[in-house]
């Protein structure tokens, strides 16, 4: 029993794959899914580069085990523009200069559409506590947090 | 590593206490996975409790809530009637990670923990919270302040596992708060910490209180010196300076690069009588 094989729904669409046991989701949507713009930046649930929705959750996908994955439901960074169509957040990261190296970005993208999905008129003391979780080492965080309040006064008006 | 996905207590309880190798126990994982990551465990077995029926559900029980082991701090944070009756609970909860952490971790997982600084768990002792224990020969009851017995350790035997955690019923007029001094605004550990929960009487004096100190000593500290401090008071100067001191004297922290002896035992007494008046307003509010 070296492996487990999972069936779970991804972006929407239903995947299979086998994993270790003690294999993270992480790793299996990079790895084995070839899902690779979660990233690994601590593997230990403190800087959020891996964001990913599970059953809707905002959690650390390094977090997980893959084998939890049976059954869930997983969204990613991958399943966020609309084919050529960035989301809105995506465009008004680029639009006001929100990142810069990159690395946390995908994981900001997962975590801000999760705080407006449930709050879509966030003060910016709601977004910076929201994004505790996802640490950014380059562009300091004021233009983050306008790129969201950016994305969300644009999704309000849509 | 054996991942494995029971579908009862029951059968979690007897793999858990047939392993002869190590095992560990998957709810929310945030401290388990961790602990993997890093290398300080190896299981040779991990049991996912989350498909368990009623692992995930949050019952209301003989006026209170019976609060299943893999309930996420965002499930219990959107649960309007805990969050009525037990805000303190909620509260201190609500303080441990990131929205991502909030999104798994569990109270029965910070229980079980052992740390003597979970933020989970100071609001549940002074809620005389109780877990449901299902072991390999059956269920028992223990109250949640039984269960840590030092750092990293808990009153657990071999296959015990808890199941759901129970918020009692309280009076009217009763309220809680929770309290950690951190050197920053969020994503820390406490260097220390306080919860009180207390019942008014019909003249408005504390009738009834419970005091827990978090961080200051090998295990959350249940303090009766202090919670007999506000009894018969209406949170008077004399009766918070008393609560203060009886809570700075129960202290037995370590000094540690996050705070010295004395740091802690002082703050935490301001934590405590803090804590008290929030309790205090709140008791006021639900009267």
């Amino acid at each position: 029993m070296k492996t487990i094989q999972v069936a779970t729904t991804i972006n929407g669409d239903s995947a299979e794959f086998v994993c270790g046991h003690d294999e993270t989701l992480l790793d299996a949507l990079r790895n084995r899914l070839g899902l690779t713009g979660a990233k690994e930046g601590c593997g230990t649930g403190d800087c959020g580069a891996c964001s990913v929705r599970l059953d809707d959750r905002l959690v650390c996908s390094c977090l997980v085990l893959a084998a939890e994955a049976e059954g869930a439901r997983i969204d990613t960074i991958e399943g966020l523009a609309q084919g050529e169509t960035l989301h809105p957040l995506q465009q008004s990261f680029i639009d006001l200069a929100a990142l810069q190296c990159g690395i946390c970005t995908p994981g900001i993208l997962v975590a801000a559409k999760a705080l407006l999905d449930r709050n879509p008129e966030p003060t910016d003391t709601e977004i910076r506590y929201w994004l505790a979780g996802n640490l950014c080492r380059c562009t300091g965080y004021d233009k983050i947090v306008r790129a969201v309040q950016d994305a969300a006064a644009k999704m309000r008006s849509a | 590593m054996r991942y494995v996905r029971p579908e009862t207590a029951e059968e979690a309880a007897d793999l858990l206490g047939r392993e002869e190798g190590v095992s560990r126990i998957l709810a929310g994982g945030t401290d388990v996975l961790v602990q993997l990551k890093s290398g300080l465990v190896e299981p040779d077995l991990i049991v996912d409790i989350k498909r368990i029926a009623g692992m995930r559900d949050i019952t209301p029980e003989d006026g209170g809530f019976r609060i299943g082991a893999a309930v996420s701090g965002a499930m219990l944070g959107e649960h309007a009637g805990v969050k009525a009756l037990w805000p303190g609970v909620v509260e201190g909860f609500e303080l441990i990670g990131s929205t991502q952490v909030q999104g798994r971790a569990t109270m029965a997982g910070n229980l079980c923990n052992g740390s003597p600084a979970g933020d989970a768990v100071p609001s549940l002792v002074a809620a005389a919270a109780v877990a449901r224990i299902q072991g390999p020969g059956g269920t028992r009851d223990c109250p949640v302040a039984e269960i840590p017995v030092g750092p990293g350790r808990t009153a657990l035997g071999k296959g015990e596992i808890i199941t759901s955690i129970l918020l009692p019923a309280r009076p009217a007029r009763s309220g809680d708060a929770y309290l950690r001094f951190i050197p920053r605004t969020e994503m820390d550990i406490a260097v220390a910490s306080a919860a009180v929960s207390l019942t008014l009487g019909a003249d408005g004096r504390v009738a009834a209180a419970r005091v827990a100190l978090g961080a200051v000593a090998p295990t959350v500290r249940l303090v009766d010196a202090a919670a007999e401090c506000l009894l018969g008071t209406g949170l008077e100067e004399d009766a918070l300076a008393a609560l203060a001191a009886a809570c700075s004297a129960a202290c037995r922290p370590i000094d540690d690069k996050r705070g010295t002896i004395a740091f802690r035992s002082q703050v935490a007494g301001v934590l405590a009588r803090r804590a008290a008046a929030i309790a205090h307003q709140r008791a006021g509010r639900t009267s």
